[in-house]
């Protein structure tokens, strides 16, 4: 087992070249992050490793080497070619996790298309509102899902075609395509398309406070930190067996569900399942998990379930724990020390950064609540919100940035180079994060800087949901904000007034409730509503979220006088 | 199948099981963690079974193993009943 090394030893010279050499790239040369985690792991002998061991919640087993994996995106590709979709369409994965969403996402970059990949809890209207602004060529699905493409496919021109894993043509509509992965002949050889470092790869969706989603661009070069992040801030090494917990649908699973793992050549577990802390500490123990990749609301949800279960499993195999999605608490740092033996690494990262650019690395101490120090090659501060510049003062709160030009900081928002030039200031990319940093250069988070909310470590955007919310026959106008939640961290609350005729209820908010759960997703629904009479508004009619916010977190809402409606 | 199964079976199967997703629900289908039902979804759940029963069951109660069929949701309703009437 390799002793990790210092954050000192780690950032000395550090140049992101390093990870080039280890992964045999060369500037100027073809990149393809596909190639990279199937055909180059293969050449490196270790074609007949395992690289993928897959359980769903019955217990039925899958087990994938990487030759397994290099074979079956081949097989992908070739059919995706045979299609007709060409390099640089948009290919979405509506996908559970299914062995076809982590083979399926090398099979598109193989071919040179762009993955797009959707967390498939998505209703119709989150799903067409993505579709639409990617204008995606074609998506990969399952049954299961189908019914939710069909209520929009006649909203979306570009969507050619609808390829599902797991039907009979007989079951299907005209333009949707049956394709068995494991059954379709397989395709030993392919030439992986000559994609270069500013090559798109992958399109992730994310939220912001104004408007709907965007689509966060990355490219193939991408590969060069998330290697290398998962290799040094995830301690993984060539024996391991990983799991994380992310599901490919958001930028967690794909980086270090993905990419990270599968490029270092390593062992990986994906449990297709519900939360369970039983069925967890079994998988654990029974494939002898030795690194976790988790989220600080599962750990919360694990600490719920007490001490005691962890003692009835062998969980002997784990030697290195970490966590992101927001920050963990010193409680749940504790907790783990307690009962696993061994503290959660938290870590800092959002989607367009790619890969993890502050964490607590395992040759660091771990100050518990801290988000810890930025990784080498991150040049990160806080900065004044006011002058854009660095605060330069241990304990002051300032808006987390980070110098551009990372191998893994997204090109772009997808038809939106606004939004784009929007979070940067002053030479520095704004998180949209508030921290401190102290003497020892450890970073403190502090909240949001915007009305987004964080709930279960995924980002929500108030906008979305408002939006859908106008869509209830009842509801006259809303305001959606974070409420603090024990174990999501955050929950979406909605201020609603109704339309004359229409009475508050617990009868009208359960189906408000149900209405957005169907339509946006399960983490869009509103776990509260509360009838108003009106909303706070500006002099110019426009909803006031802040104050709304600050009553939830019983914070102060400062002067509004300048602002607010007489 | 008691009244109060019958009424969280057909909740669920109205609520949650997608369109053109056959699977039959029974008392002991795993809910929470065959992913039918996730634990942002479960907020809608437990809100329609106070609603419904008059009754109150605690964050503490209200677990994703407590929560996993429909067989143990019924317990926890059936347990607060008897709690809302002790406490009269």
């Amino acid at each position: 087992m390799r002793t990790p090394l210092s954050y000192e030893e780690l950032t000395a010279n550090f140049d992101w070249h390093l990870a080039e050499r280890e992964l045999g790239y060369r500037p100027g040369d073809p990149i393809n992050i596909a190639w990279m985690c199937s055909d180059r792991i293969c050449q490196l002998d270790l074609a007949d490793k395992l690289a993928l061991l897959w359980e769903d919640y019955q217990g039925n087993e899958k087990r994938f080497t990487y030759d397994d994996i290099r074979i079956l995106s081949n097989t992908i590709a070739q059919f995706l070619l045979g299609l007709g979709i060409q390099p640089g369409e948009r290919v979405c994965l509506f996908l559970d996790r299914v062995p076809e969403l982590y083979i399926g996402f090398l099979g598109i970059l193989k071919m040179g298309a762009v993955a797009q990949p959707l967390f498939s809890a998505f209703g119709e209207e989150s799903l067409l509102v993505r579709l639409a602004d990617a204008g995606t060529s074609a998506i990969l699905t399952q049954k299961k899902h189908l019914y939710k493409i069909r209520k929009v496919r006649g909203l979306l021109p570009n969507l050619q075609h609808v390829i599902v894993v797991d039907a009979d043509s007989a079951a299907l509509w005209e333009h949707e395509t049956a394709f068995a992965m494991e059954q379709a002949p397989r395709v030993e050889h392919f030439s992986a398309y000559p994609t270069t470092a500013e090559s798109p790869s992958v399109l992730h969706y994310t939220s912001g406070t104004t408007g709907q989603p965007k689509g966060a661009q990355h490219v193939h070069y991408s590969i060069i930190a998330q290697y290398l992040t998962a290799k040094w801030a995830l301690d993984l090494q060539p024996d391991d067996i990983y799991w994380c917990n992310a599901d490919p649908g958001w930028v967690t699973g794909t980086s270090y569900g993905i990419i990270g793992p599968w490029s270092n050549g390593i062992t990986q577990v994906v449990l297709d399942s519900g939360f369970n802390a039983e069925r967890w500490y079994e998988f654990i123990e029974k494939y002898r998990v030795t690194v976790w990749y988790s989220a600080p609301t599962a750990i919360r949800l694990l600490m719920k379930e007490g001490a005691e279960i962890v003692r009835r499993h062998d969980l002997s195999s784990l030697r290195h724990l970490a966590s992101v999605g927001e920050p963990l608490n010193p409680e749940a740092v504790l907790w783990s020390k307690e009962v696993f033996g061994k503290p959660f690494h938290d870590t800092f990262w959002q989607t367009e950064t790619g890969c993890i650019v502050i964490g607590n690395l395992p040759g660091m101490v771990i100050k518990p609540g801290s988000m810890g120090k930025p990784f080498p090659g991150i040049t990160a501060t806080v900065l004044d919100p006011k002058s854009g510049e660095p605060v330069n003062r241990a304990g002051v709160a300032g808006l987390i940035a980070l110098r551009p030009g990372w191998p893994s900081q997204i090109r772009g928002y997808w038809n939106n180079e606004a939004g784009y030039r929007a979070k940067f200031k002053n030479g520095w990319y704004l998180c949209g994060d508030r921290a401190s940093i102290d003497p020892d250069g450890y970073f403190w988070f502090m909240g949001r800087d915007d009305d987004v909310i964080n709930t279960g470590g995924h980002l929500v955007g108030p906008f979305e949901i408002e939006s859908a919310l106008l869509g209830c026959p009842a509801v006259a106008e809303s305001a959606v904000v974070a409420k603090p939640d024990a174990v999501n961290m955050e929950v979406v609350k909605a201020y609603v007034t109704l339309k004359r005729g229409f009475k508050p209820s617990d009868n009208l908010e359960l189906e408000i409730m149900n209405s957005i759960r169907k339509r946006l997703s399960p983490l869009a629904m509103p776990q509260e509503i509360e009838f108003v009479d009106s909303l706070p508004k500006t002099r110019s009619g426009k909803i006031v979220r802040r104050i709304l916010r600050c009553k939830e977190f019983n914070e102060p809402v400062g002067d509004l006088s300048t602002i607010m409606e007489e | 199948m008691d009244e109060i199964t019958k009424v969280v079976r057909d909740y669920i199967i109205r609520e949650y099981v997608q369109e053109g997703d056959d699977r039959e629900i029974t008392e002991t289908t795993p809910l929470i963690s065959s992913g039918l039902v996730d634990s942002f979804s479960m907020v809608s759940l437990l809100r329609f079974l106070e609603k419904k029963y008059a009754i109150h069951i605690p964050d503490t109660d209200a677990t994703p193993e407590a929560f996993d069929t429909v067989e143990r949701i019924v317990a926890l309703v059936r347990q607060f009943q008897k709690t809302e009437v002790g406490s009269v």
